[in-house]
């Protein structure tokens, strides 16, 4: 299994101009890798909810690439973003992080923890490409080729649980956050 | 019954300024699909009203003007994703929210409790609205307040009663 840190390392060294949505987990390391006014840490947030939010900003921004990382606990609250995801092509890559466990609130296991497949359920949804990713040698390859390419895609990275870790703190607020990324779009407000 | 003829209607969602629709129907509103089909509005369908809220939190983070439809019901299930969106992302969410067997149940007639809580929790929401119902006022008073409702620079939500 892949270290979540790993693979945000990773992710920081093959992205380019894209914006990258990050939630809960993802929030506390990201900014070791990257400070862009195209990074959005999503917190606060609606869990479940990143998926959709980086489809709006696609949506109102053709040409516009987003990736959005989310943990499992967040997709199985809110499955049914695949499918809506699955109706436009867009430049939208979801990196699922399934660690198999609610890791901020002290590492209870999801629901079926390990026996879902959520590449099956993605290409069931009808997203065009999916990946499937469970070692770091195989992100390190398949990375370059995902984050290519016509959208949307979905990959899902099989990570190690964490336990201990507390809800991280984003680096700037919210407001702070949405105007750097406006500004960065060109986007007056 | 309601004097309100779809094409109408949505010519009306365009003319106030929205750029997109995002929707999940309900039997109001579904009677307008063939028209939101055919105007220049970009039609989103959603599988649940609580990521509806958070695409068009995305749509207006990218400077989109989007309109969220949804029944009374679905405002219910998407309580969380419209606190974030309002009160941590601040953003001038514009709502159109179907009032479910509302005036059957103010005439006593219909115990369906979705008419019974949905107007107090758009007020426990702190979401300024305005109520119409389509029965008691033309087209041209629904254009008014669309154009409110879409030129409001904070949230807001617009009440139809079914």
């Amino acid at each position: 299994m892949i270290k979540q840190r790993d693979l945000l390392q990773i992710l920081a060294q093959q992205r380019q101009e894209q914006i990258v949505i990050t939630t809960m987990g993802s929030v506390g390391y990201w900014p070791e890798f990257s400070d862009s006014d195209k990074d959005f840490h999503y917190l606060p947030s609606s869990m479940g909810q990143a998926v959709p939010l980086g489809l709006g900003l696609c949506l109102a921004q053709p040409g516009v690439e987003v990736i959005v990382l989310m943990g499992d606990g967040s997709l199985l609250m809110n499955l049914g973003c695949l499918v809506t995801v699955a109706q436009f092509s867009v430049p939208l890559r979801i990196i699922l992080v399934d660690n198999q466990l609610y890791e901020v609130t002290g590492g209870q296991a999801v629901a079926h923890a390990g026996r879902t497949n959520y590449a099956l359920i993605a290409q069931g949804a009808g997203i065009p490409r999916v990946y499937t990713c469970t070692t770091l040698e195989q992100w390190q390859q398949l990375s370059v080729e995902a984050l290519q390419g016509p959208g949307p895609v979905f990959i899902w990275c099989l990570v190690e649980g964490e336990r201990g870790r507390t809800t991280p703190a984003p680096p700037r607020s919210m407001t702070e956050q949405i105007h750097r990324l406006q500004k960065s779009l060109g986007i007056s407000t | 019954m309601s004097g309100w003829r779809a094409d109408e209607a949505v010519a009306a969602l365009q003319q106030a300024g929205f750029s997109h629709v995002v929707w999940i129907p309900d039997s109001f509103f579904g009677q307008w699909d063939a028209a939101l089909q055919r105007c220049a509005l970009s039609l989103i369908r959603v599988t649940r009203e609580g990521e509806a809220i958070a695409l068009a939190a995305g749509l207006m983070l990218g400077g989109a003007r989007p309109l969220v439809i949804l029944q009374s019901t679905g405002f219910f299930e998407a309580g969380d994703a419209l606190r974030n969106v309002v009160y941590d992302l601040q953003l001038p969410l514009k709502l159109l929210i179907g009032l479910r067997s509302y005036r059957a149940w103010r005439a006593g007639a219909s115990q369906d409790s979705a008419a019974r809580f949905a107007e107090p929790l758009v007020q426990a929401w702190q979401i300024p609205y305005q109520l119409l119902d389509p029965a008691s006022v033309n087209l041209t008073a629904f254009a008014t307040a669309l154009a409110a409702l879409a030129s409001a620079n904070h949230a807001a939500a617009l009440l139809i009663v079914e």
